[in-house]
Parts: C-alpha cells; sequence; structure tokens
C-alpha cells in the first residue's frame, strides 16, 4: 500500500540514483535543449503587448488598437443580460462545442442567404473564440511542415507567427501603392496586387492564402476583379482560401463586400472567417466563426475539439439574438448593420480631415475602422536613425504616444521582418470612436501642428 | 432564392451574384468531380477527430433521459455570481478587448487567493495566464512545453484530452494505470493506487513532463501527500515537468485535503497549475481557467496564448475576479462558496452512493470531484449480441439509456489502448445534479431490476 511505502521507497530511489551517473545523464540532456518546444521560435515577439502596454501607460487619446469606445448596441447588451439571468441557467453552462445550436442556425441561415448556398448549421459552421481562433484552427487543420502560406502584405500580424506555429513557410506578396492622378487623396483602392508578382508566389508547395477584404490596416476593399485573379489562381493550383472577412460590414462610399467563397470554383476551398466583435462592436465578447463545406470545416472541429472544444455559451446565446434582429430588419434603415457603416463613414471623413489639416497625408479607407496616414512631412520631430534596427515608423509611434499622448500603430507591424522598412513612414488609426475621441485626437494634432510651424 | 434577391435589392447587394452563382454552380458540380482534391487535414491531428463527448452528449441530448454523464451542474450558479456578470456588462469597456493574458482584476484576485492556498508570493502578471477553460491551459501547456521525441506520462484513468493533445504536439504518451488495491469492504477512491516500481519504471531521459490530475476524473481519488512526494521525487530525479490539472481543487470531501504538487519542495520551478472556473463556481459555460507557475514556464504558455486566441473574453473575467474578491474574504468562513460547494456535493454523493448500492451496485465512493464510477459487470447484463468492436461499457451505457432512460460514461473512454480492457467493466455518474434529477434517478435505480415494457 502506498501510504505506507514512504521511507522504503526513498531509500529504493536513492540507490538509483547513486548508480552509473543515470540521473546526471537524464538531467543533462534536458538541461541542454530550452525547456520550450520549437514550435515558439521565432513566434514570441508581438505588437501588441508592447503599443497596448504604452497606450495604457501614456496615452490621453488611443486610437491604437482596434477596438470601439463606445458600447455595443442596446439589443445586443440586453440580450446577454437576458441570457445571464434568465430562468434557463443552463446557459451558464456548456453548450455544444461547436456552436451553440441557436447561433448556428441563424447563421447559416443568414450566411446561406448571402452565399447563395442551403447552409447546414451543424457541418458548414463552427463557433470560435474570435476570429482569432477561427484563423488558428485554420492552419492548424491545413499548414504542415513546409507547406508555404501566401500572405497579402500589410497584413493583420498574426497570420504570420500563426502559419510559423503550424510549421509553415509564410510567402509574401505586398500590395503596392499607385499615387492617383490630379493630386487626389490616395485611397485604398489604389493600392492593388501585382498580378504577375501574385502568380509567380504560388508553387506546388503553396498550400493556402490568407485574404483579408476588407483589409486591416489598409482599409482596401478588394473589387470583383481582383477577387477573381486570386479565385483563378486558387482554382489553377488547387490553392485553399482563408478568407477573413471580419470587417464585412464595414465598407464605405457604397462600395460591395464581395465574398470569395461565392466565386466560380471556391466554395469547396474556402472558409470565411467573421466576428462578432467587429459585426456588433464588442470585441471584449471574443465570438467568432467560420462558414465552409464539410470536408474542410471538419478538420477545423478537430482542431478545435483538442483545443478548447467549448466556447462560451451566454454570449453566443446574446450573438444568436442579435443576428436574428439582423435578419428581420436585413436592409432596412435600422439594420445594425447598415447604421454602423453610415456612422463610421462619418467618422473616417472627420479624421481623413482632422489628419489633412495638419500636414499627415491620410489613405481613404473603403473599408474597416482603420485609416493609414503618411507622416512623412512629421519626421521633424523623430529625427531618422541610419542603421537603427527599428523601423522608422515604428520609433514614430512611440515617440508620439509617450510626447503627445496619442496612441498609433506603426504600418511596419503588418509587415514580416524583411519587409518592415518598405513602407516605414506610415501609421495606422482606429476611428470606430466617440465623437469626443476623435475631437481630443485633433486637439492634439492642432496643437502639435502649432509647435512645429512655430519659431 | 427569390426571397433572397428581393431583401438583397435594398442594400445594393448586387442580385447576378446570386444569379450567376445559380448558373455557376451547376458548372462546378461537374468540374470538381475531376479536380484533384488535396485538401486534406495535416498530420498533427491525424486519428484525433473522434472524441466520446461528440458521441454521447449527442446520444443524451434527448430531454426524457436522465443525464448523469457529461460533467456540468444543473443547478444554478450561486446568484451573486450572475449578478457579478450582470454588473460588467453593463461597463461599456467591459465590453471590448482586455488584456491578453488575462484581465488585471481577474489575475490580481487569483494571485491573492493562490498565494493564500500556496503561501507564496504569486505575480499576477508574470506566473499567471487566464485561458479558455481549463481545456485551453491543457491546450497552452502542452503546446508550450511539449514536442516531437518528448514523452509525456499519462495516469490511467485520464480525463481523455491528455492524449490527443499530447498526440497533438507531436509526442508519446506513455500510459500507466491507477490499480485496485483493496484491503477494506467498501470501495474507496483511495484504494485505487499507482504501484511506485510501475511508476519510476516509466521514467527516462524523454520524459518531459507528468500529467497529475487531483482531485481525479474519473475516480474521485484525492492524491495524498506521500502519493504526491513519491511523483515530485521523480520529477525532480528525471528533471520532469509536472502538468497539474487541479480544477476539482476545492470539491474534496471530509477526511480529505487537497494538496498542491507545486508546495512541494523543488516543485514550484517545474509545476504548471491548472484551475478552472467552471468548477469552482459551477459555471461550465463561462469557459474559463488559468495556469500558475513560475515565470520561465509562463512566459511560454503566453506565447502560445498570443498566438491562439490571443484574449478571453472580457465580461465574463470581470465577472468572475468580482466573485473571487468575494469568497477571498470569507476563505476563513465556512460560507465561503469552495467549502459550501463541496458540502452540499458530500450530500449528493452519499446519496448517488446510496442509490447505486440499492440497486445492488458497487461504486466506488469519491474522496473529491463530483464523478463517481461503478463495476456494472455485476448487473450481468448480456451484449455480446450487439454486434459493435466497441468495449463492453461503452455497450453497457448506450443500452442503458436507450432501455433505461439514464445515462453516464463509459470509462474505457479515459483509458489507453492496453488498459482499456481493465476497465470496461466501469461506468461514470456525474452527481453535481439538481435533486429532481437525482429523484428521478432514483425511481430508475430502483426499478431496474423490474421488466421493461
Amino acid at each position: 500500500m502506498l501510504r505506507r511505502a514512504g521511507p522504503s521507497l526513498r531509500h529504493f530511489l536513492l540507490e538509483r540514483k547513486s548508480s552509473a551517473g543515470y540521473s546526471s545523464y537524464s538531467s543533462e540532456a534536458k538541461m541542454s535543449r530550452p525547456v520550450q518546444a520549437r514550435r515558439l521560435e521565432g513566434i514570441d515577439k508581438n505588437i501588441w503587448v508592447e503599443f497596448v502596454k504604452l497606450a495604457a501607460t501614456y496615452s490621453t487619446v488611443n486610437l491604437g488598437q482596434g477596438f470601439p469606445d463606445f458600447p455595443p448596441p442596446d439589443f445586443l447588451q440586453k440580450a446577454f443580460v437576458r441570457a445571464l439571468s434568465g430562468e434557463n441557467h443552463m446557459l451558464h453552462q456548456y453548450t455544444r462545442a461547436f456552436g451553440h445550436p441557436p447561433l448556428v442556425k441563424i447563421l447559416a441561415q443568414f450566411f446561406g442567404k448571402l452565399l447563395g448556398r442551403d447552409l447546414d448549421p451543424m457541418t458548414n459552421v463552427m463557433v470560435t473564440v474570435g476570429a482569432y481562433q477561427a484563423l488558428f484552427c485554420c492552419f492548424q487543420a491545413f499548414v504542415d511542415e513546409g507547406d508555404e502560406v501566401i500572405i497579402i502584405e500589410p497584413f493583420f500580424d498574426c497570420y504570420e507567427p500563426m502559419v510559423k506555429m503550424a510549421g509553415g513557410m509564410p510567402v509574401f506578396v505586398p500590395l503596392r501603392p499607385k499615387a492617383p492622378k490630379d493630386g487626389k487623396l490616395m485611397s485604398s483602392a489604389d493600392w492593388h496586387l501585382d498580378p504577375a508578382e501574385l502568380a509567380s508566389k504560388f508553387s506546388e508547395r503553396t498550400k493556402a492564402i490568407v485574404l483579408n477584404s476588407p483589409n486591416n490596416p489598409l482599409g482596401k476593399v478588394f473589387s470583383r476583379g481582383e477577387l477573381e485573379l486570386i479565385a483563378d489562381l486558387c482554382v489553377k493550383h488547387d490553392v485553399l482560401c482563408i478568407s477573413d472577412e471580419v470587417y464585412e460590414w464595414l465598407v464605405y462610399d457604397g462600395k460591395e463586400h464581395i465574398r470569395i467563397a461565392s466565386l466560380q470554383g471556391m466554395w469547396d476551398r474556402t472558409v470565411t472567417i467573421g466576428s462578432a466583435g467587429k459585426s456588433f462592436s464588442a470585441t471584449g465578447w471574443k465570438v467568432g466563426w467560420t462558414v465552409g463545406p464539410n470536408r474542410l470545416l471538419q478538420h477545423l472541429r478537430t482542431v478545435h475539439q483538442n483545443s478548447v472544444y467549448h466556447c462560451a455559451t451566454v454570449a453566443q446565446e446574446a450573438v444568436a439574438q442579435g443576428f436574428q434582429r439582423e435578419l428581420e430588419l436585413y436592409g432596412k434603415p435600422e439594420s445594425y448593420f447598415i447604421q454602423l457603416p453610415k456612422e463610421l463613414q462619418q467618422k473616417r471623413d472627420w479624421l481623413v480631415q482632422s489628419l489633412g489639416a495638419v500636414g499627415m497625408k491620410p489613405i481613404i479607407p473603403e473599408g474597416t475602422y482603420f485609416l493609414v496616414a503618411d507622416i512623412s512631412e512629421f519626421k521633424s520631430d523623430v529625427p531618422d536613425v541610419p542603421d537603427s534596427d527599428e523601423p522608422y515608423d515604428s520609433r514614430f509611434a512611440k515617440w508620439m504616444v509617450k510626447n503627445k499622448g496619442l496612441a498609433a500603430i506603426p504600418l511596419s507591424a503588418f509587415y514580416c521582418g524583411a519587409h518592415k522598412n518598405n513602407y516605414n513612414h506610415f501609421i495606422r488609426f482606429c476611428f470606430a470612436k466617440e465623437e469626443a475621441t476623435l475631437k481630443a485626437a485633433n486637439d492634439i494634432l492642432q496643437k502639435w501642428k502649432r509647435e512645429k510651424t512655430s519659431p | 432564392m427569390l426571397f433572397a434577391s428581393r431583401s438583397f435589392c435594398c442594400l445594393g447587394i448586387r442580385t447576378y451574384q446570386l444569379r450567376t452563382d445559380l448558373l455557376s454552380r451547376s458548372i462546378k458540380l461537374s468540374a470538381s468531380a475531376t479536380m484533384t482534391f488535396r485538401h486534406k487535414n495535416t498530420r498533427r491531428i491525424e486519428g484525433l477527430d473522434s472524441n466520446v463527448w461528440v458521441e454521447f452528449t449527442k446520444v443524451a441530448a434527448d430531454p426524457s433521459i436522465v443525464n448523469l454523464g457529461q460533467g456540468l451542474p444543473d443547478i444554478s450558479p450561486p446568484d451573486y455570481v450572475k449578478e457579478e456578470l450582470a454588473k460588467a456588462a453593463a461597463v461599456d469597456r467591459l465590453n471590448q478587448y482586455t488584456r491578453g493574458f488575462g484581465h488585471p482584476s481577474l489575475v490580481k484576485a487569483l494571485s491573492q487567493v493562490y498565494e493564500r492556498v500556496c503561501g507564496r508570493k504569486i505575480d499576477p502578471f508574470t506566473d499567471i495566464l487566464v485561458t479558455v477553460g481549463a481545456y485551453g491551459s491543457l491546450f497552452s501547456t502542452i503546446q508550450a512545453l511539449i514536442e516531437e521525441g518528448d514523452e509525456v506520462i499519462i495516469i490511467e484513468p485520464f480525463y481523455d484530452c491528455y492524449e490527443p493533445m499530447v498526440k497533438m504536439a507531436g509526442a508519446k504518451p506513455v500510459f500507466i494505470p491507477l490499480r485496485y488495491k483493496n484491503d477494506r469492504n467498501s470501495a474507496s477512491s483511495a484504494d485505487w493506487v499507482l504501484d511506485p516500481v510501475e511508476l519510476a519504471n516509466k521514467f527516462n531521459s524523454k520524459t518531459k513532463a507528468i500529467i497529475l490530475n487531483t482531485p481525479h476524473n474519473p475516480i474521485g481519488k484525492v492524491f495524498t501527500r506521500e502519493e504526491l512526494q513519491v511523483i515530485a521525487d521523480l520529477c525532480i530525479k528525471h528533471d520532469t515537468l509536472c502538468i497539474s490539472d487541479e480544477v476539482y481543487e476545492w470539491l474534496v470531501y471530509k477526511g480529505n485535503k487537497h494538496i498542491k504538487i507545486a508546495t512541494l519542495p523543488g516543485m514550484w520551478e517545474r509545476t504548471v497549475t491548472i484551475g478552472s472556473a467552471g468548477k469552482t463556481y459551477s459555471v461550465t459555460g463561462w469557459k474559463l481557467g488559468w495556469s500558475i507557475g513560475p515565470q520561465n514556464l509562463i512566459k511560454h504558455l503566453q506565447v502560445v496564448h498570443q498566438n491562439t486566441l490571443y484574449t478571453c473574453p472580457t465580461p465574463l473575467q470581470e465577472a468572475l475576479a468580482q466573485a473571487f474578491w468575494i469568497d477571498y474574504k470569507r476563505m476563513d468562513d465556512p460560507d465561503c462558496y469552495f467549502y459550501s460547494l463541496s458540502r452540499e456535493l458530500e450530500s449528493k454523493r452519499d446519496r448517488m452512493a446510496q442509490l447505486l448500492q440499492g440497486a445492488g451496485l458497487k461504486p466506488v465512493i469519491p474522496d473529491g470531484g463530483y464523478f463517481m464510477i461503478v463495476d456494472v459487470s455485476t448487473l450481468n447484463v448480456d451484449l455480446s449480441d450487439v454486434d459493435e468492436k466497441q468495449p463492453y461499457d461503452y455497450k453497457f451505457v448506450k443500452w442503458m439509456i436507450t432501455s433505461k432512460k439514464l445515462s453516464a460514461i463509459p470509462l474505457s473512454a479515459f483509458c489507453g489502448p492496453e488498459t482499456k480492457r481493465q476497465f470496461e467493466k466501469y461506468i461514470r455518474f456525474c452527481f453535481i445534479k439538481k435533486n429532481s434529477t437525482l429523484d428521478a434517478a432514483e425511481v430508475i435505480l430502483k426499478n431496474w431490476n423490474k421488466q421493461t415494457a
């Protein structure tokens, strides 16, 4: 009986320890290796950890990390409270692992209509902990050691480390700006993929391409022609498409968000990712989803059931009710998916004016709630440091938050290491902010401009 | 289709998209038949697709079945916990992203509670990671610290996710069973023990970690200090990590004490201790858990976390923090939920045991946790005509669900391939159930021997 084995067992162990170098060999073999797994190599740095901390410490106006400073809509918050306090206290317990039934049902209905096909809520939809975890499931499910994954720059920064953690090789292809004619302000639409360059990135090792439209950080909304270009290559090379469409509702100026999964040959090879955080201004709820064919989603389910398994129930219940409302109001002016982009467009225009007035050159985004501005003319405050490891815009953004209290994110954060200095004089602002916040940002910028121009 | 196109007109999402799609689909159908489909899953998830829960939760979802299978309470969480969530949701900024590695007020509350329990300083920012359930902590720990070439010791029976998670990390699970040693009349979880020689033989230079689960699911064993010392000695000798799944840490019954292996000498620096809000506060649907350990280990879990889901839901974390503060302040008071829940469950445990004994069964009385296992072979239910290659307990539970309207979980789901035969006569009942559920179970068990219509 183990309980009585104490002293004799310890004696036994001591004896074994003293025998010819057994224990010291095993300790050495372990100590010569780092404790952490190799899959973590090169993915430990994270821009947000640093910039979120800086913003928390120094900023008075935070236009950095992408989240609204206004609350989610009333109807959604009410749905949340109903779910948590209602008679059905089982909403505080596990729900179905691959997605709370009311939520997957409404998502299947909603996206079925948008994609023009019948979706089975149980097999064509999976709920995840934010779109972030959806991306993780995709890479873990489909990217093996040696697989190549095409990433369009600038990109939401997690794509690269996620591909690496899966043992894959990221292959980058940049959006390239073409200055608009007639002295017009640049738009995100002026950034394009070079078709020949894109085609050259596809090889027999290419497993997937990551598409993000509307694009964070630029705000580009890929046109039908551009999506067809990508689709043709996917079909030709039999490549998967991971389509990050979290900003699908945030499109401006009457532009259309086109879902690549609806293009010819694409449904079978595309996983479409969405986010309640972005759709309903509730980033802290961390509810996302994937939509796609069962033969792809089955593998996402395997990753999901072996990593987080369930997502929180109450938030899913509330989001389901939110979508129910949006389905009923679809296309009507009261729809949140119509009101939100309308409000955000005004804020976008306001910020564009604000930045333009002080000499920062905004690139007008067609979508998302981000705006990238060229800061070349502000260089005087933060001098160039030749041979610096850190890209200019990163040093600028840090200087700006520490000295002016205004937080933004350097564009180089959205480029791979080798390309960080290609576009290093742009910073990204988030304009999903209350009027008061944008006004305060404007005050900082105006004051800054005055300080620069006065002797 | 027509309805869809009408409702889309107003928004400007063009209807031609749907029309061309209808046409392209017919073209696609013929194209896909000839397309070479090389979109296979990755090697890391090969063979990890099946899962006992997916199978059994579906079967037991029928509301006419008394569900003592999956481990989730059907009792309500305490009112103050729900109230804190309502309060948190009403604060605008608490509906947006919080700190990735854990909401500040939560990690601070956790550090206070566990500093008190462990008797050592715990830095809320470097020694703690908040995850999506303890499940997420297990995943983060294994992905952070385990890789191809490593061996991980798993004690059987085990919470079923350990094996696929170790495999997904490319490592080899090495199993060691708890063995029943009876020197008393009534079976207790304490009678299930590890053979120290057998355990020692499982350790070698490749052993990266051992996964410990105490209180243990499914048996309910609460490892004693001496038993933990045996494991600790081996960990130290072989420089092995310890992943300590302690989700049921508060649910220990009279005469037992939950001891944290991380508090044993030489263990803090090599142990990641995992806890669960779901089990602590009866809110499994909140899916919040945490990993606590030394910075040099936790930092790697944080790297995994920032590359998997980045941050956990904010309002839930805030509410949990507030609940912890409430109970932290009364940790000397018997009304503290950590102790009151345990008392409530002890009486349910005793009732469950009586019910099973009344049906002629001999349950293993757990010292902790909210599960109870029982050997059903004594009922002599002949299932040899059931034409499946499944182990006896799988067949028994399925038969019990259909013919007795009572569900449980087969124990062989919690075993490695070699041990399945050893445990296939056991099934697991969950007793964190409200009285009416246990009443319904009582009816079934009392009538067990009567013929079904």
